[in-house]
């Protein structure tokens, strides 16, 4: 029971660590490698807002999730513009951004004392005999809206289909009067709110940690991984998949959850590297 | 009233002595011997002053931590620019030469003649196996696997606590002589160097590139593209584990850190710095990065932010590097021309 649990709990919050990396990399094909560092900073703004400028909890997240937000649109704007199409540029760009943030938040933002967030709720109730607080329940109920959201978002609005649209052919999604860079301008907007919404879900469950940048990285490629690029069903069965693994291994020595990742993303590109259910480039992924 | 503007554009032209020295009339003048060999007897003279010119210990143990970064950025350089794999790991082939050398060393009790050569093959094989499963597959798999390799290996160490555990194993053989121990890496440097360049000018660096730019006719060839990136990333990794394998030599210790960060991003920073594909850009670059870096220590991890600002300014606006807009004059001039 306690691994139904939380492997259900764990599942939701892989799910909701790795939607914005989906949504940018999955869906847009803007790898973004600083998606960890963006979790991490919403932390701290979050921390600044309530602990420096004294803001209500409630004002303080709608203004954070906006300045995460304008911070996507930047990277996108500034850095990524510059360098786009050039696959290994892309990467290494957007992770020398992500690793000049976490380690300056290391150096100069997390010394001394520990930085937590305040739950939304306090309080736990009993499901099966087993106490789950609040909050964790409020990171289902998130990871539900949030994945159903997506889902009719890119399947059902103009500007999603224009998003998966540009990942299949930019060029004909061009001739078709889809403008890619304000495209790619709003996916790396969103990725950043998504990422910035899971940190605010998940961190009132632990302290800020700059380490959490690359697990969050490192989880969140794995699912999308596992999952086959393009495709939501794939996301949310590889976030349970891994999940409930890492649940499993978390019993039988706490230190084996990011192996438990990296054996995921080996694992399938051995025997399906297009991933679960992908569809999308299947071939061209494959030499 | 109009303006009256000209079209120009710039036009870049050999230079004479160039075209001369590509054939076999490169030996007709001492002109033109000079202008071949000067610019690499320069760096090789340079290098192996370098140790003697400098008086301090500590700057010359600098000299071979330089030396070992090069290593690993001529690998990435190979691999990235020759090959077309980007690795972001780094640390995984210094941590894995470190410790094979490390074990060998303690627990069959080899000496370094004996342990080197041997991590270095040995490490080669182990990180060729763990990378294979991103091989036959193109796009951003082999950067995500390889920087996921490091953080993992470092977990598994410490949750399984062998290898010494976060300890690490101390009491590893050092060189017999200082000398010994400067001079070697230093040649290695160099042979790696001027090897690597003679590989990418044979027949297999023809296919590695064609690797890189258009794997299917590699494959419409009837060769093998996994084979071919297995190759590379053997050679790659094995200067990668040779570098770990004279660090564990050196501080006489093999731990985790040598998993860490500033192995896999000191490489990638030199190699857009000095210049990508050009393999003798990143080997100065290391050079350049490595003294700036110990002299920040100080700073702590501020030092990584410092690269990695450096790296994303040079990759958004600069991003051909030092070396490429080195050779280009050298080699070449520029006039403008009406179009």
């Amino acid at each position: 029971m306690d691994i139904l649990i939380y492997g259900i709990i764990n599942s939701f919050s892989l799910a909701l660590m790795a939607i914005g990396f989906t949504l940018v990399y999955g869906i847009c094909r803007l790898p973004n490698f600083a998606h960890g560092a963006l979790y991490v900073i919403t932390g701290f703004v979050v921390w600044w807002l309530l602990n420096k400028l004294h803001l209500n909890y409630f004002v303080a997240i709608p203004l954070a999730l906006v300045l995460m937000g304008l911070v996507g649109a930047a990277i996108y704007r500034f850095v990524l513009i510059r360098v786009r199409g050039m696959a290994t540029s892309e990467i290494i760009a957007t992770y020398a951004l992500g690793l000049a943030v976490l380690e300056f938040l290391r150096w100069g933002g997390f010394k001394g004392m520990t930085y937590t967030l305040p739950v939304f709720i306090e309080g736990s109730i009993d499901i099966g005999g087993v106490p789950v607080d609040f909050q964790r329940m409020i990171v289902i109920a998130i990871g539900i809206v949030v994945v159903t959201f997506m889902w009719l978002f890119t399947h059902f609005n103009r500007t999603g289909l224009a998003l998966r649209g540009m990942a299949q052919d930019e060029h004909a999604a061009m001739m078709l009067g889809i403008d890619s860079d304000w495209m790619a301008v709003i996916a790396m907007a969103m990725g950043s709110i998504l990422a910035g919404l899971s940190a605010i879900a998940l961190l009132p469950l632990g302290n800020i940690v700059v380490e959490a940048g690359y697990n969050v990285l490192i989880l969140s490629i794995a699912v999308c991984i596992v999952g086959g690029l393009g495709s939501w069903v794939g996301a949310i069965l590889a976030a349970f998949i891994i999940g409930f693994l890492q649940i499993i291994a978390a019993y039988i020595q706490s230190h084996f959850q990011m192996v438990v990742a990296l054996l995921a993303i080996i694992v399938t590109l051995i025997l399906r590297p297009s991933g679960l259910f992908g569809k999308q480039k299947e071939l061209e992924e494959r030499v | 009233m109009g303006l009256v503007t000209q079209e120009r554009r710039k036009e870049r032209l050999d230079r004479g002595i160039k075209v001369r020295t590509e054939g076999i009339y490169a030996v007709s003048s001492w002109k033109e011997v000079a202008y071949l060999a000067l610019p690499r007897l320069i760096l090789i003279v340079g290098l192996l002053l370098l140790p003697l010119l400098i008086p301090s210990l500590y700057w010359k143990r600098v000299v071979s931590i330089a030396a070992i970064y090069a290593l690993l950025a001529l690998g990435f350089d190979f691999l990235a620019h020759f090959v077309g794999l980007v690795s972001l790991g780094g640390a995984l082939f210094i941590g894995v030469g470190g410790y094979t050398a490390a074990l060998l060393n303690k627990s069959l009790g080899l000496s370094p003649v004996f342990t080197i050569p041997m991590a270095t093959i040995g490490g080669a094989i182990i990180c060729t196996i763990l990378l294979l499963p991103a091989l036959p597959l193109r796009g951003v798999y082999f950067a995500i696997v390889t920087l996921m390799y490091p953080l993992a290996l470092m977990r598994i160490i410490e949750a399984l606590n062998i290898f010494g555990g976060t300890d690490g194993i101390l009491g590893v053989a050092g060189f017999p002589n200082r000398w010994v121990e400067q001079y070697l890496i230093i040649f290695i440097v160099i042979f790696a160097l001027f090897g690597l360049r003679r590989l990418v000018n044979e027949d297999i660096g023809l296919v590695f590139r064609g690797v890189k730019d258009n794997d299917q006719s590699v494959r419409a060839s009837g060769l093998s593209i996994t084979l071919y990136k297995a190759i590379a990333v053997f050679i790659a990794s094995g200067l990668g584990s040779l570098g770990g394998a004279y660090l564990a030599h050196t501080y006489m210790w093999s731990g985790i850190s040598q998993f860490a960060l500033d192995f896999s991003v000191i490489p990638i920073a030199a190699t857009v710095i000095g210049g990508g594909g050009t393999l003798v850009g990143p080997l100065l670059g290391c050079f350049f990065l490595v003294p700036i870096s110990e002299w920040l220590r100080t700073f702590g991890t501020l030092r990584i932010v410092f690269y990695s600002v450096i790296l994303m300014a040079f990759i958004m606006f600069r991003s051909e590097g030092v070396m490429v807009y080195a050779q280009r004059k050298y080699h070449q001039f520029q006039r403008w021309v009406k179009v």
